[in-house]
């Protein structure tokens, strides 16, 4: 199985070529990729640079250009789409279908994946993605159990990328206004779920206190792990209880289900993880590659490695093994 | 979190801070040639004030990418800055040499950050962007001695670094 790992800054998309990365992901420096962040992401000419030297040692670029066009403003997009064809890309991640007419009309020979952003969720969707638009591959949302993907697997007539380590989206992609509706911002639409405009910390005495907006999302006392400040991983009080109402802080990581996946015919494994640093990157690549090429058995040891990385130094199988609680 | 014990940071106090900042200044400017574009990545964010409080240092570093400069206060007067980011010296060294990744260190309570987030996010971005490599950046400063001075900051970094990431306070005696 592929694995395909992000990259927000050129520096980043060396470290993860040169560990092993089969693809690397990535994206323009505005609003058209949903990491768009301050001081992250690609100029035309990084880009460029960084596809040919993907290209020279065996590793292929993805580009996500995976908000929703705004109305009026396309040209945004389809300029980034026309760039990124220009500098070889080996595909674009596309999430709006306005965006991807353009390109499959424009583009023909371009290869398309459907971005998790899509929220592309069963059969008749992502055939009708591949029917219309020649989409090569969809990015499943982390919404699905392992034995909903197996059934996908067997209707449609694309590969499929699914997400295995890192930062844990958990409503249905694409649709999740709580970032909207605290800042007037969100991934789908300006690129930024949570933007940094809008975080403060704060300490109170010797807890941190984190505030989206105009809503406190957290308090951690000391000694605590902590995590990012989204309304999805806050902690609220709700009727006589205190607690986390959607999710803990903490990160996806389904690398021990790797046997299942791939019987469910999953064919791309993918990292998240644009907005971390290039010594992230460089550190989960490394483990991943060794964690694919592993016995079942050895993979575990590999991956404990990566806990205290992530969100909430905790990791999670997410809706992956999805039970009843 | 003290990774560097009182002890060898108490001479400080004693050094006037015009020469601390003179020093600094000197290998701010060392590193900034190195990497003139380092600051690109801030955009709008340039104008701003960025301050680094080192945990277990009783100094405050304010950087301005605007002017260039480089600032030196003693943490005994209150920093004005719009960002702030505080970790042990070592932790933020290498942060600024992309060793270490910041959000980790977050998690795991090593470092806050307080103020303005989004322009602490493109500093960092910018930082983690760039190739800085202080063993070699400022080795230069020692003339012909530049293999042997990188050596040896190369030597004590990787040392204080992999006690920091491990967890431990160091015991330099
Ligand atoms: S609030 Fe949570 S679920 Fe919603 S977009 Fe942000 S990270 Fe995803």
């Amino acid at each position: 199985m592929e694995l395909i790992c992000p990259a927000g800054t050129p520096a980043a998309f060396h470290e993860a070529v040169d560990a092993g990365a089969d693809a690397v992901y990535c994206g323009f420096r505005d609003e058209t990729n949903a990491r768009n962040f301050p001081g992250l992401n690609f100029s035309r000419e990084e880009l460029k640079e960084a596809i040919a030297y993907a290209k020279k040692k065996g590793c292929e670029t993805f580009v996500a250009l995976n908000t929703f066009m705004r109305a009026g403003a396309e040209e945004i997009w389809y300029q980034g789409a026309a760039d990124a064809v220009a500098c070889g890309a080996d595909a674009l991640i596309l999430a709006d279908f306005g965006l991807m007419a353009h390109v499959a009309e424009k583009y023909p020979d371009q290869r398309l994946h459907v971005s998790v952003q899509a929220s592309a969720s069963n059969p008749d969707a992502i055939n009708f993605l591949v029917d219309t638009f020649n989409a090569k591959r969809v990015v499943l949302p982390r919404t699905l159990t392992i034995a909903d993907i197996a059934r996908i697997g067997k209707s449609i007539r694309c590969e499929m990328e699914v997400f295995v380590f890192g930062g844990l989206c958990v409503m249905a992609e694409g649709r999740c206004s709580l970032s909207s509706y605290a800042t007037g911002k969100s991934p789908n639409m300006n690129g930024v779920c949570s933007p940094a405009s809008h975080v403060r910390y704060r300490k109170d005495g010797r807890d941190l206190v984190s505030e989206l907006g105009a809503f406190t999302i957290n308090r951690f006392p000391e000694g605590e792990a902590a995590g990012y400040p989204t309304l999805c991983k806050g902690r609220f009080d709700i009727a006589d209880s205190n607690g986390y109402a959607f999710e803990d802080p903490v990160s996806l990581d389904v690398m021990g289900e790797l046997e299942a996946l791939k019987a469910a015919g999953v064919s791309a494994l993918k990292i998240e993880g644009r907005q971390r640093g290039k010594a992230y990157v460089a550190e989960v690549v490394k483990v991943m590659k060794a964690a694919v090429n592993s016995p079942p058995d050895r993979r575990g040891a590999l991956l404990s490695r990566l806990r205290s990385m992530s969100e909430g130094q905790k990791t999670t199988s997410g809706a992956y093994e999805k039970r009843w609680r | 979190m003290q990774l560097i014990p009182p002890l060898l940071t108490r001479p400080l106090n004693a050094v006037p801070l015009v020469v601390i900042e003179r020093v600094c200044r000197l290998m701010f400017r060392r590193i900034g040639l190195a990497h003139p574009g380092l600051f690109e990545r801030l955009g709008e964010h340039k104008a701003k004030r960025f301050a680094f409080l080192p945990t277990d240092v009783p100094l405050a570093f304010i950087v301005e990418p605007a002017s260039d400069t480089i600032f030196v206060w003693r943490k005994t007067t209150d920093v004005i800055a719009d960002a702030v980011t505080e970790a042990p010296l070592f932790m933020l060294l290498a942060l600024m040499e992309g060793r270490c990744d910041a959000d980790a260190l977050f998690f795991s309570r090593d470092l806050s950050v307080t103020g303005d987030m989004e322009a602490m996010l493109a500093m960092r971005n910018a930082l983690d962007a760039s190739s800085i490599d202080l063993s070699k950046d400022l080795a230069r400063l020692a003339g012909p001695f530049a293999p042997m001075a990188g050596r040896v900051i190369g030597e004590i970094r990787n040392r204080a670094l992999d006690r920091a990431l491990a967890g431990e306070t160091a015991s330099w005696n």
